[in-house]
Protein backbone atom coordinates (compact mmCIF):
# COMPACT_ATOMS: atom_id res chain seq x y z
CA UNK A 1 0.00 0.00 0.00
CA UNK A 2 2.07 3.14 -1.69
CA UNK A 3 1.92 6.03 -3.93
CA UNK A 4 5.33 7.25 -5.24
CA UNK A 5 5.04 10.63 -6.59
CA UNK A 6 8.27 12.37 -8.40
CA UNK A 7 6.55 14.36 -10.94
CA UNK A 8 7.49 18.32 -12.27
CA UNK A 9 5.38 20.34 -14.48
CA UNK A 10 5.75 24.00 -15.58
CA UNK A 11 2.27 26.20 -16.65
CA UNK A 12 3.57 29.82 -17.38
CA UNK A 13 5.25 30.95 -14.95
CA UNK A 14 4.36 28.12 -12.46
CA UNK A 15 6.99 25.50 -11.58
CA UNK A 16 5.48 22.25 -9.88
CA UNK A 17 7.91 20.08 -8.31
CA UNK A 18 6.28 17.79 -6.42
CA UNK A 19 8.35 14.44 -4.78
CA UNK A 20 6.73 12.68 -1.91
CA UNK A 21 5.93 8.72 -0.92
CA UNK A 22 3.03 7.56 0.87
CA UNK A 23 2.80 4.73 3.51
CA UNK A 24 -0.35 3.04 5.55
CA UNK A 25 -1.68 6.41 6.78
CA UNK A 26 -3.41 8.78 5.47
CA UNK A 27 -0.50 11.42 3.80
CA UNK A 28 -1.86 15.24 4.09
CA UNK A 29 -0.43 18.25 1.58
CA UNK A 30 -0.50 20.88 3.41
CA UNK A 31 -0.28 24.48 1.40
CA UNK A 32 -1.66 27.83 1.01
CA UNK A 33 -4.15 28.02 -2.01
CA UNK A 34 -2.67 27.92 -5.35
CA UNK A 35 0.49 26.89 -4.32
CA UNK A 36 0.31 23.13 -6.50
CA UNK A 37 -1.72 21.21 -4.42
CA UNK A 38 -5.07 20.03 -6.28
CA UNK A 39 -2.84 20.23 -10.02
CA UNK A 40 -0.68 17.64 -7.83
CA UNK A 41 -3.76 15.29 -6.94
CA UNK A 42 -4.62 15.94 -10.79
CA UNK A 43 -1.86 14.46 -12.36
CA UNK A 44 -1.97 11.36 -10.43
CA UNK A 45 -5.50 10.97 -10.74
CA UNK A 46 -4.55 11.03 -14.59
CA UNK A 47 -6.34 14.64 -15.20
CA UNK A 48 -3.39 16.39 -15.97
CA UNK A 49 -0.50 15.22 -17.53
CA UNK A 50 3.13 16.27 -15.69
CA UNK A 51 5.84 17.52 -18.03
CA UNK A 52 8.59 14.74 -16.56
CA UNK A 53 8.76 11.89 -13.86
CA UNK A 54 7.07 8.70 -12.23
CA UNK A 55 4.06 8.09 -9.95
CA UNK A 56 3.39 4.24 -8.91
CA UNK A 57 0.61 2.86 -7.49
CA UNK A 58 1.42 0.13 -4.94
CA UNK A 59 4.35 -1.00 -7.54
CA UNK A 60 2.06 -0.25 -10.56
CA UNK A 61 3.58 2.42 -12.82
CA UNK A 62 0.95 5.29 -13.60
CA UNK A 63 2.67 7.10 -15.42
CA UNK A 64 6.44 7.55 -16.41
CA UNK A 65 7.69 9.72 -19.17
CA UNK A 66 11.18 8.40 -19.11
CA UNK A 67 8.84 4.85 -20.09
CA UNK A 68 6.65 6.55 -22.26
CA UNK A 69 3.50 5.09 -19.47
CA UNK A 70 0.50 7.18 -18.80
CA UNK A 71 -2.21 5.30 -18.21
CA UNK A 72 -5.27 7.02 -18.61
CA UNK A 73 -8.05 7.73 -15.81
CA UNK A 74 -10.00 5.07 -16.50
CA UNK A 75 -7.35 2.42 -15.34
CA UNK A 76 -5.76 4.17 -12.87
CA UNK A 77 -8.14 3.01 -10.01
CA UNK A 78 -7.93 6.64 -8.37
CA UNK A 79 -10.07 8.11 -6.57
CA UNK A 80 -10.60 11.73 -6.68
CA UNK A 81 -12.84 13.67 -3.97
CA UNK A 82 -14.12 17.24 -6.07
CA UNK A 83 -13.75 20.13 -3.54
CA UNK A 84 -17.88 20.81 -5.29
CA UNK A 85 -18.06 16.82 -4.89
CA UNK A 86 -18.62 16.77 -9.12
CA UNK A 87 -22.18 14.86 -8.48
CA UNK A 88 -24.08 14.11 -11.76
CA UNK A 89 -26.87 16.76 -11.86
CA UNK A 90 -29.17 14.41 -14.48
CA UNK A 91 -28.65 11.74 -12.09
CA UNK A 92 -30.66 10.11 -8.75
CA UNK A 93 -28.29 9.07 -5.93
CA UNK A 94 -28.58 5.37 -6.97
CA UNK A 95 -27.91 5.82 -10.28
CA UNK A 96 -24.93 7.84 -9.11
CA UNK A 97 -22.96 5.53 -7.20
CA UNK A 98 -23.91 2.98 -9.69
CA UNK A 99 -21.97 5.13 -12.30
CA UNK A 100 -18.90 4.00 -9.47
CA UNK A 101 -19.90 0.75 -9.65
CA UNK A 102 -20.41 0.21 -13.68
CA UNK A 103 -16.64 -0.25 -14.59
CA UNK A 104 -16.33 -3.18 -12.09
CA UNK A 105 -17.94 -6.33 -11.36
CA UNK A 106 -21.57 -5.36 -13.74
CA UNK A 107 -22.95 -8.45 -12.07
CA UNK A 108 -23.28 -7.61 -8.85
CA UNK A 109 -24.09 -4.06 -9.53
CA UNK A 110 -27.03 -3.42 -7.27
CA UNK A 111 -26.14 -4.97 -4.46
CA UNK A 112 -22.92 -2.97 -4.38
CA UNK A 113 -24.20 0.22 -4.87
CA UNK A 114 -26.81 -1.24 -1.82
CA UNK A 115 -23.89 -1.85 0.11
CA UNK A 116 -22.42 1.62 -0.01
CA UNK A 117 -26.12 3.29 0.73
CA UNK A 118 -26.30 1.44 3.96
CA UNK A 119 -22.94 1.93 4.83
CA UNK A 120 -22.98 5.47 4.36
CA UNK A 121 -26.57 5.99 4.84
CA UNK A 122 -28.14 7.15 2.42
CA UNK A 123 -30.48 4.57 1.66
CA UNK A 124 -33.44 6.88 2.27
CA UNK A 125 -32.43 9.16 -0.41
CA UNK A 126 -31.27 7.01 -2.95
CA UNK A 127 -34.27 8.29 -4.81
CA UNK A 128 -33.52 11.96 -4.65
CA UNK A 129 -31.16 13.97 -7.56
CA UNK A 130 -28.03 15.92 -6.24
CA UNK A 131 -29.83 19.30 -6.00
CA UNK A 132 -32.03 18.23 -3.68
CA UNK A 133 -29.18 17.20 -0.91
CA UNK A 134 -27.36 18.96 1.66
CA UNK A 135 -23.61 19.68 0.92
CA UNK A 136 -22.82 16.76 3.54
CA UNK A 137 -25.28 14.48 2.04
CA UNK A 138 -23.75 15.48 -1.68
CA UNK A 139 -20.34 14.29 0.03
CA UNK A 140 -21.08 10.91 1.31
CA UNK A 141 -22.53 10.21 -1.93
CA UNK A 142 -19.74 11.24 -3.74
CA UNK A 143 -17.54 9.42 -1.23
CA UNK A 144 -19.43 5.84 -1.98
CA UNK A 145 -19.61 6.16 -5.50
CA UNK A 146 -15.56 6.36 -5.03
CA UNK A 147 -15.97 3.69 -2.86
CA UNK A 148 -18.15 1.54 -5.29
CA UNK A 149 -15.48 1.64 -7.69
CA UNK A 150 -13.18 0.01 -5.86
CA UNK A 151 -10.08 2.71 -5.85
CA UNK A 152 -6.35 1.49 -4.88
CA UNK A 153 -6.14 5.30 -3.69
CA UNK A 154 -8.59 8.10 -2.56
CA UNK A 155 -7.54 11.65 -3.48
CA UNK A 156 -9.49 14.17 -1.26
CA UNK A 157 -9.16 17.80 -2.62
CA UNK A 158 -9.97 20.35 0.18
CA UNK A 159 -13.26 17.90 1.35
CA UNK A 160 -15.04 21.05 3.49
CA UNK A 161 -14.26 23.86 1.72
CA UNK A 162 -17.80 23.75 0.29
CA UNK A 163 -19.24 24.02 3.66
CA UNK A 164 -20.62 26.34 5.93
CA UNK A 165 -18.00 25.93 9.03
CA UNK A 166 -20.77 24.59 11.39
CA UNK A 167 -21.41 21.71 9.31
CA UNK A 168 -17.74 20.69 9.32
CA UNK A 169 -17.07 19.06 12.50
CA UNK A 170 -19.88 16.20 12.12
CA UNK A 171 -18.87 15.53 8.43
CA UNK A 172 -15.19 15.37 9.30
CA UNK A 173 -16.25 12.85 11.98
CA UNK A 174 -18.01 10.89 9.23
CA UNK A 175 -15.61 11.42 6.36
CA UNK A 176 -12.50 9.80 9.03
CA UNK A 177 -14.87 6.80 9.92
CA UNK A 178 -15.30 5.89 6.28
CA UNK A 179 -11.72 7.09 4.96
CA UNK A 180 -10.84 4.45 7.80
CA UNK A 181 -12.71 1.63 6.62
CA UNK A 182 -10.75 1.83 3.61
CA UNK A 183 -7.72 -0.08 3.21
CA UNK A 184 -5.67 1.65 0.52
CA UNK A 185 -3.93 4.87 -0.08
CA UNK A 186 -5.30 8.04 1.26
CA UNK A 187 -4.15 11.72 0.52
CA UNK A 188 -6.36 14.79 1.87
CA UNK A 189 -4.85 18.19 0.25
CA UNK A 190 -5.98 21.19 2.61
CA UNK A 191 -4.74 24.29 3.56
CA UNK A 192 -6.12 24.30 7.08
CA UNK A 193 -3.43 22.62 9.54
CA UNK A 194 -5.87 21.63 11.95
CA UNK A 195 -8.39 19.42 9.90
CA UNK A 196 -4.51 18.15 8.74
CA UNK A 197 -3.30 17.41 12.54
CA UNK A 198 -6.65 15.81 13.20
CA UNK A 199 -7.32 13.55 10.24
CA UNK A 200 -3.59 12.49 8.91
CA UNK A 201 -0.64 10.90 10.03
CA UNK A 202 1.79 12.73 7.47
CA UNK A 203 2.61 15.56 6.40
CA UNK A 204 4.17 16.96 3.75
CA UNK A 205 4.57 20.83 2.98
CA UNK A 206 3.79 22.36 -0.08
CA UNK A 207 5.03 25.75 -1.23
CA UNK A 208 4.96 27.17 -4.40
CA UNK A 209 4.80 24.02 -6.08
CA UNK A 210 7.51 22.44 -4.67
CA UNK A 211 6.90 19.81 -2.14
CA UNK A 212 9.35 19.36 1.28
CA UNK A 213 10.09 16.42 2.70
CA UNK A 214 7.00 14.49 4.40
CA UNK A 215 7.26 13.87 8.00
CA UNK A 216 5.43 12.44 10.68
CA UNK A 217 3.16 15.16 11.68
CA UNK A 218 3.98 15.84 15.41
CA UNK A 219 7.73 15.90 14.53
CA UNK A 220 6.96 18.45 11.99
CA UNK A 221 4.56 20.24 14.35
CA UNK A 222 7.89 20.51 17.14
CA UNK A 223 10.64 21.12 14.92
CA UNK A 224 9.11 22.81 11.90
CA UNK A 225 12.48 23.60 10.21
CA UNK A 226 11.53 26.23 7.80
CA UNK A 227 9.80 29.40 7.66
CA UNK A 228 7.47 28.16 5.47
CA UNK A 229 6.32 24.90 7.09
CA UNK A 230 6.26 27.62 10.79
CA UNK A 231 3.48 29.35 9.08
CA UNK A 232 1.56 26.66 7.74
CA UNK A 233 1.84 24.96 11.25
CA UNK A 234 0.14 28.15 12.63
CA UNK A 235 3.01 29.46 14.10
CA UNK A 236 2.16 33.39 14.11
CA UNK A 237 6.27 34.88 15.39
CA UNK A 238 9.13 35.29 13.82
CA UNK A 239 11.84 36.95 14.55
CA UNK A 240 15.47 37.03 13.02
CA UNK A 241 18.02 35.09 14.23
CA UNK A 242 21.93 34.18 14.40
CA UNK A 243 23.93 32.07 16.86
CA UNK A 244 24.83 33.56 19.68
CA UNK A 245 28.52 33.26 21.11
CA UNK A 246 27.29 31.25 24.23
CA UNK A 247 26.27 27.59 23.23
CA UNK A 248 22.89 26.87 23.09
CA UNK A 249 21.71 30.28 22.68
CA UNK A 250 20.22 32.21 19.86
CA UNK A 251 20.70 36.12 19.31
CA UNK A 252 17.57 38.09 17.75
CA UNK A 253 18.94 41.35 16.92
CA UNK A 254 15.95 43.12 16.04
CA UNK A 255 14.46 42.53 19.93
CA UNK A 256 17.68 42.92 21.25
CA UNK A 257 17.53 39.44 23.24
CA UNK A 258 19.68 36.67 23.52
CA UNK A 259 17.18 33.63 24.65
CA UNK A 260 18.56 30.08 25.68
CA UNK A 261 17.43 26.94 23.36
CA UNK A 262 17.48 23.38 24.33
CA UNK A 263 19.33 21.95 21.08
CA UNK A 264 22.76 23.70 19.83
CA UNK A 265 21.84 26.63 17.12
CA UNK A 266 22.88 25.39 14.17
CA UNK A 267 25.00 28.00 12.59
CA UNK A 268 22.43 28.69 9.35
CA UNK A 269 20.04 29.43 11.17
CA UNK A 270 17.81 32.84 9.65
CA UNK A 271 14.63 33.07 12.09
CA UNK A 272 13.21 31.57 15.44
CA UNK A 273 9.68 31.03 15.36
CA UNK A 274 7.36 31.68 18.65
CA UNK A 275 4.19 29.86 18.87
CA UNK A 276 1.55 32.37 20.84
CA UNK A 277 0.23 29.08 23.45
CA UNK A 278 4.22 28.83 24.31
CA UNK A 279 4.26 31.96 25.90
CA UNK A 280 3.10 32.56 29.78
CA UNK A 281 3.32 35.67 31.84
CA UNK A 282 6.55 35.40 34.54
CA UNK A 283 8.62 37.55 37.20
CA UNK A 284 11.38 39.87 35.55
CA UNK A 285 14.69 38.32 35.69
CA UNK A 286 13.25 34.89 35.05
CA UNK A 287 15.31 32.59 32.85
CA UNK A 288 14.34 33.67 28.70
CA UNK A 289 12.16 36.44 30.05
CA UNK A 290 11.19 39.09 27.54
CA UNK A 291 9.90 42.81 29.01
CA UNK A 292 7.33 44.42 26.67
CA UNK A 293 4.65 47.01 26.70
CA UNK A 294 1.36 46.03 25.21
CA UNK A 295 0.97 48.13 21.73
CA UNK A 296 -2.44 47.12 21.11
CA UNK A 297 -5.22 44.81 22.55
CA UNK A 298 -7.84 43.30 20.47
CA UNK A 299 -10.64 41.69 22.14
CA UNK A 300 -11.55 38.08 20.75
CA UNK A 301 -14.26 35.87 21.48
CA UNK A 302 -12.97 33.51 24.62
CA UNK A 303 -9.32 35.85 24.92
CA UNK A 304 -7.52 39.17 24.48
CA UNK A 305 -5.02 39.22 21.87
CA UNK A 306 -2.01 41.75 22.64
CA UNK A 307 0.17 42.47 20.01
CA UNK A 308 3.41 42.99 22.50
CA UNK A 309 6.56 45.83 21.63
CA UNK A 310 9.74 43.91 23.14
CA UNK A 311 11.67 46.53 25.28
CA UNK A 312 14.94 47.84 23.78
CA UNK A 313 13.62 46.49 20.45
CA UNK A 314 14.85 48.41 17.08
CA UNK A 315 12.40 50.48 15.46
CA UNK A 316 10.25 48.91 12.93
CA UNK A 317 10.89 45.33 14.78
CA UNK A 318 8.16 43.33 14.31
CA UNK A 319 5.43 42.72 17.30
CA UNK A 320 4.91 40.40 19.42
CA UNK A 321 1.58 37.94 19.43
CA UNK A 322 0.42 37.13 23.07
CA UNK A 323 -3.15 36.21 23.96
CA UNK A 324 -4.67 36.05 27.89
CA UNK A 325 -8.18 34.83 28.76
CA UNK A 326 -10.17 37.57 29.40
CA UNK A 327 -10.66 36.95 32.93
CA UNK A 328 -6.80 37.94 33.27
CA UNK A 329 -6.88 41.07 31.06
CA UNK A 330 -7.13 43.77 33.20
CA UNK A 331 -7.16 46.43 30.46
CA UNK A 332 -4.37 48.46 31.60
CA UNK A 333 -1.15 48.80 29.29
CA UNK A 334 1.05 48.10 31.84
CA UNK A 335 4.47 46.55 31.18
CA UNK A 336 5.22 43.00 31.63
CA UNK A 337 7.26 40.19 31.01
CA UNK A 338 6.59 37.03 29.26
CA UNK A 339 8.38 33.26 28.94
CA UNK A 340 9.50 31.09 26.80
CA UNK A 341 10.49 27.33 27.49
CA UNK A 342 14.04 26.82 25.72
CA UNK A 343 12.36 23.77 24.04
CA UNK A 344 9.68 25.62 22.50
CA UNK A 345 11.95 28.18 20.60
CA UNK A 346 11.54 26.94 16.79
CA UNK A 347 14.96 27.53 15.36
CA UNK A 348 14.25 27.60 11.50
CA UNK A 349 16.50 27.89 8.59
CA UNK B 1 -54.69 26.78 -52.34
CA UNK B 2 -51.86 24.40 -52.85
CA UNK B 3 -49.78 23.40 -49.81
CA UNK B 4 -46.93 21.79 -51.65
CA UNK B 5 -44.59 24.32 -50.39
CA UNK B 6 -45.29 24.18 -46.81
CA UNK B 7 -44.43 20.16 -47.25
CA UNK B 8 -41.85 21.23 -48.94
CA UNK B 9 -40.24 24.02 -47.03
CA UNK B 10 -41.23 21.62 -43.77
CA UNK B 11 -39.23 18.63 -45.10
CA UNK B 12 -36.14 20.62 -46.11
CA UNK B 13 -36.09 22.60 -42.82
CA UNK B 14 -36.35 18.70 -40.92
CA UNK B 15 -33.35 17.01 -42.53
CA UNK B 16 -31.21 19.87 -42.47
CA UNK B 17 -31.93 20.26 -38.92
CA UNK B 18 -31.19 16.72 -38.81
CA UNK B 19 -27.68 16.96 -40.00
CA UNK B 20 -26.57 20.20 -38.55
CA UNK B 21 -27.55 18.76 -35.46
CA UNK B 22 -25.19 16.01 -35.26
CA UNK B 23 -22.70 17.61 -37.09
CA UNK B 24 -22.68 20.87 -35.23
CA UNK B 25 -22.53 18.62 -31.61
CA UNK B 26 -19.36 17.17 -32.62
CA UNK B 27 -17.52 20.11 -34.45
CA UNK B 28 -18.52 22.04 -30.98
CA UNK B 29 -17.28 19.04 -28.85
CA UNK B 30 -14.34 18.51 -31.00
CA UNK B 31 -13.03 22.28 -32.19
CA UNK B 32 -13.17 23.09 -28.65
CA UNK B 33 -10.13 20.55 -27.94
CA UNK B 34 -8.17 21.73 -30.97
CA UNK B 35 -5.28 24.48 -30.39
CA UNK B 36 -6.02 28.04 -29.43
CA UNK B 37 -4.89 28.90 -33.39
CA UNK B 38 -6.90 26.61 -34.98
CA UNK B 39 -9.80 26.82 -32.84
CA UNK B 40 -9.90 30.09 -33.87
CA UNK B 41 -9.83 30.32 -37.41
CA UNK B 42 -11.88 26.94 -37.57
CA UNK B 43 -14.33 28.99 -35.36
CA UNK B 44 -14.66 31.90 -38.23
CA UNK B 45 -14.96 29.58 -40.83
CA UNK B 46 -17.91 27.64 -39.77
CA UNK B 47 -19.52 30.84 -38.52
CA UNK B 48 -19.10 32.71 -42.07
CA UNK B 49 -22.04 31.39 -43.48
CA UNK B 50 -24.24 33.16 -40.98
CA UNK B 51 -22.62 36.61 -41.79
CA UNK B 52 -22.16 36.36 -45.62
CA UNK B 53 -25.02 36.94 -47.25
CA UNK B 54 -27.15 33.95 -49.05
CA UNK B 55 -26.64 34.44 -52.47
CA UNK B 56 -22.76 34.93 -51.84
CA UNK B 57 -23.05 31.13 -49.90
CA UNK B 58 -25.32 30.29 -53.26
CA UNK B 59 -22.84 31.11 -55.62
CA UNK B 60 -20.01 29.46 -53.53
CA UNK B 61 -22.08 26.00 -53.75
CA UNK B 62 -22.75 26.14 -57.26
CA UNK B 63 -19.70 27.13 -58.00
CA UNK B 64 -18.73 23.10 -56.29
CA UNK B 65 -22.14 21.49 -57.30
CA UNK B 66 -22.75 22.73 -60.52
CA UNK B 67 -23.76 19.83 -63.25
CA UNK B 68 -19.61 20.99 -64.83
CA UNK B 69 -18.22 22.08 -61.65
CA UNK B 70 -15.72 19.46 -59.53
CA UNK B 71 -18.45 17.64 -57.49
CA UNK B 72 -21.60 18.28 -59.40
CA UNK B 73 -19.76 16.47 -62.53
CA UNK B 74 -18.03 13.52 -60.89
CA UNK B 75 -21.73 13.06 -59.39
CA UNK B 76 -23.63 13.41 -62.71
CA UNK B 77 -21.31 10.76 -64.43
CA UNK B 78 -21.30 7.65 -61.51
CA UNK B 79 -24.42 8.69 -60.24
CA UNK B 80 -26.43 10.38 -63.53
CA UNK B 81 -28.07 12.52 -61.22
CA UNK B 82 -28.03 16.43 -61.08
CA UNK B 83 -27.14 17.92 -57.34
CA UNK B 84 -29.23 21.23 -58.68
CA UNK B 85 -32.91 22.42 -59.48
CA UNK B 86 -34.30 19.33 -57.70
CA UNK B 87 -36.37 19.57 -54.05
CA UNK B 88 -33.64 18.47 -52.01
CA UNK B 89 -30.54 20.78 -53.84
CA UNK B 90 -31.99 23.32 -51.24
CA UNK B 91 -30.74 21.06 -48.58
CA UNK B 92 -27.26 21.64 -49.31
CA UNK B 93 -28.01 25.66 -48.74
CA UNK B 94 -30.49 24.82 -45.51
CA UNK B 95 -27.26 22.77 -44.16
CA UNK B 96 -24.39 25.57 -44.78
CA UNK B 97 -26.44 28.75 -43.81
CA UNK B 98 -27.99 27.11 -40.21
CA UNK B 99 -25.03 25.29 -39.45
CA UNK B 100 -23.25 28.24 -37.68
CA UNK B 101 -26.67 28.31 -35.21
CA UNK B 102 -25.99 24.98 -34.09
CA UNK B 103 -22.57 24.99 -34.10
CA UNK B 104 -22.69 28.24 -31.79
CA UNK B 105 -24.98 27.26 -29.50
CA UNK B 106 -23.63 23.82 -28.82
CA UNK B 107 -20.69 25.52 -28.57
CA UNK B 108 -21.64 27.62 -25.84
CA UNK B 109 -23.38 24.87 -24.30
CA UNK B 110 -20.43 22.77 -24.05
CA UNK B 111 -18.28 25.77 -22.39
CA UNK B 112 -20.83 25.72 -19.47
CA UNK B 113 -20.28 22.45 -19.17
CA UNK B 114 -18.47 21.77 -15.35
CA UNK B 115 -15.30 19.91 -17.06
CA UNK B 116 -14.99 18.38 -12.93
CA UNK B 117 -17.83 16.35 -13.87
CA UNK B 118 -16.12 14.95 -17.15
CA UNK B 119 -13.28 14.06 -14.76
CA UNK B 120 -14.85 12.19 -12.12
CA UNK B 121 -16.78 10.20 -14.40
CA UNK B 122 -12.93 9.47 -15.91
CA UNK B 123 -11.63 8.23 -12.58
CA UNK B 124 -14.97 6.27 -11.55
CA UNK B 125 -13.56 3.93 -14.92
CA UNK B 126 -16.55 5.27 -17.28
CA UNK B 127 -15.49 5.39 -20.69
CA UNK B 128 -15.44 8.60 -22.73
CA UNK B 129 -18.52 7.78 -24.73
CA UNK B 130 -20.12 6.85 -22.06
CA UNK B 131 -19.58 10.28 -20.28
CA UNK B 132 -20.35 11.94 -23.66
CA UNK B 133 -23.86 10.16 -24.02
CA UNK B 134 -25.02 9.93 -20.62
CA UNK B 135 -23.24 13.01 -18.62
CA UNK B 136 -21.87 15.76 -21.32
CA UNK B 137 -25.10 15.66 -23.73
CA UNK B 138 -28.32 15.63 -20.94
CA UNK B 139 -26.22 18.56 -18.80
CA UNK B 140 -26.55 20.58 -22.18
CA UNK B 141 -29.27 18.93 -23.36
CA UNK B 142 -31.36 22.19 -22.82
CA UNK B 143 -28.66 24.63 -24.94
CA UNK B 144 -28.18 21.57 -28.11
CA UNK B 145 -31.92 21.79 -28.58
CA UNK B 146 -32.29 25.61 -28.19
CA UNK B 147 -29.73 25.63 -31.53
CA UNK B 148 -31.65 22.92 -32.93
CA UNK B 149 -34.61 24.86 -32.83
CA UNK B 150 -32.91 27.87 -33.76
CA UNK B 151 -31.34 26.31 -37.00
CA UNK B 152 -34.82 24.81 -37.92
CA UNK B 153 -36.36 28.39 -38.18
CA UNK B 154 -33.19 29.56 -40.21
CA UNK B 155 -33.40 26.31 -43.01
CA UNK B 156 -37.44 27.27 -43.34
CA UNK B 157 -36.81 30.55 -43.65
CA UNK B 158 -34.03 30.18 -46.32
CA UNK B 159 -34.12 32.20 -49.44
CA UNK B 160 -31.15 32.95 -51.62
CA UNK B 161 -28.77 30.03 -51.77
CA UNK B 162 -32.25 27.77 -52.36
CA UNK B 163 -33.22 30.07 -55.07
CA UNK B 164 -29.93 29.70 -56.12
CA UNK B 165 -29.90 25.86 -55.88
CA UNK B 166 -32.99 24.27 -56.37
CA UNK B 167 -35.12 27.50 -58.35
CA UNK B 168 -38.35 27.44 -58.43
CA UNK B 169 -40.48 25.20 -59.86
CA UNK B 170 -44.14 25.01 -58.06
CA UNK B 171 -44.79 21.41 -57.19
CA UNK B 172 -41.47 20.19 -57.21
CA UNK B 173 -38.92 22.89 -55.33
CA UNK B 174 -41.36 25.46 -54.88
CA UNK B 175 -41.05 26.55 -51.10
CA UNK B 176 -42.68 28.99 -48.60
CA UNK B 177 -40.10 31.74 -49.34
CA UNK B 178 -39.99 31.31 -53.07
CA UNK B 179 -43.24 31.24 -53.54
CA UNK B 180 -43.95 34.75 -51.56
CA UNK B 181 -41.17 35.97 -53.94
CA UNK B 182 -42.75 34.45 -57.10
CA UNK B 183 -46.71 35.11 -55.93
CA UNK B 184 -45.95 39.11 -55.10
CA UNK B 185 -43.52 39.08 -58.45
CA UNK B 186 -46.77 37.67 -60.11
CA UNK B 187 -49.41 40.33 -58.70
CA UNK B 188 -50.87 37.48 -56.80
CA UNK B 189 -50.91 39.74 -53.46
CA UNK B 190 -53.91 37.93 -51.94
CA UNK B 191 -52.13 34.53 -51.55
CA UNK B 192 -48.81 35.63 -50.75
CA UNK B 193 -50.48 37.45 -47.60
CA UNK B 194 -51.93 33.85 -46.75
CA UNK B 195 -47.98 32.15 -46.88
CA UNK B 196 -46.70 35.17 -45.24
CA UNK B 197 -48.88 35.11 -42.19
CA UNK B 198 -48.25 30.67 -42.29
CA UNK B 199 -44.54 31.98 -41.97
CA UNK B 200 -44.85 34.32 -39.36
CA UNK B 201 -47.03 31.83 -37.23
CA UNK B 202 -44.55 28.97 -37.73
CA UNK B 203 -41.86 31.31 -36.67
CA UNK B 204 -43.72 32.70 -33.93
CA UNK B 205 -43.85 29.28 -32.44
CA UNK B 206 -40.24 28.22 -33.11
CA UNK B 207 -39.27 31.09 -31.28
CA UNK B 208 -41.43 30.52 -28.54
CA UNK B 209 -40.18 26.93 -28.26
CA UNK B 210 -36.75 28.63 -28.21
CA UNK B 211 -37.46 30.53 -25.22
CA UNK B 212 -38.71 28.32 -23.15
CA UNK B 213 -35.97 26.12 -23.65
CA UNK B 214 -34.00 28.89 -22.90
CA UNK B 215 -35.78 29.82 -19.46
CA UNK B 216 -35.83 26.25 -18.48
CA UNK B 217 -31.93 25.90 -18.97
CA UNK B 218 -31.39 29.20 -16.91
CA UNK B 219 -33.83 27.93 -13.98
CA UNK B 220 -31.96 24.58 -13.70
CA UNK B 221 -28.28 26.25 -13.92
CA UNK B 222 -29.76 28.24 -10.81
CA UNK B 223 -30.81 24.78 -8.90
CA UNK B 224 -27.35 23.91 -9.42
CA UNK B 225 -25.87 26.49 -8.40
CA UNK B 226 -28.21 26.57 -5.14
Amino acid sequence: MSLYVDIEKTLGAFHLRAQFESGAQTLALLGASGCGKSMTLKCIAGIETPDAGRIALDGRVLFDSAAHINLSPQRRRVGYLFQQYALFPNMTVFQNIATGAHARHKARRRESVAEKLAMLRLSDIAHLRPHQLSGGQQQRVALARILASEPQAILLDEPFSALDSYLKWQLELELSDALAAFHGVRMWVSHDRDEIFRNCGEICIMEEGKTQPVREKHALFDSPGTVGAARLSGCKNYAAARPASIPRHVTLPEWNLCLETEEDVPPDICQVGIRVHSLRLCEPGAPNAIPCTVARAVEDVLSVILMLRVQGALPGAPLLRFELPKAQWQGDSAAFCIQICPKDILLLG
Amino acid sequence: MDWYPLYNSLRIAAISTFVTFFFGIFSAYYIAKTPRVIKGLLDVVLTLPLVLPPTVVGYLLLRVLGPKRLIGAWVLAVFDTKLVMTWWSAIFATVVVSFPLMYRTARGAFEAFDPALAYAGQTLGLSNSYIFWRIRLPYCRQGILAGAVLSFARALGEYGATSMLAGYTPGRTATISTTVYQLWRTDNDALAFKWVMINIAISFVVLMAVNMLERRERAQKEVRRA
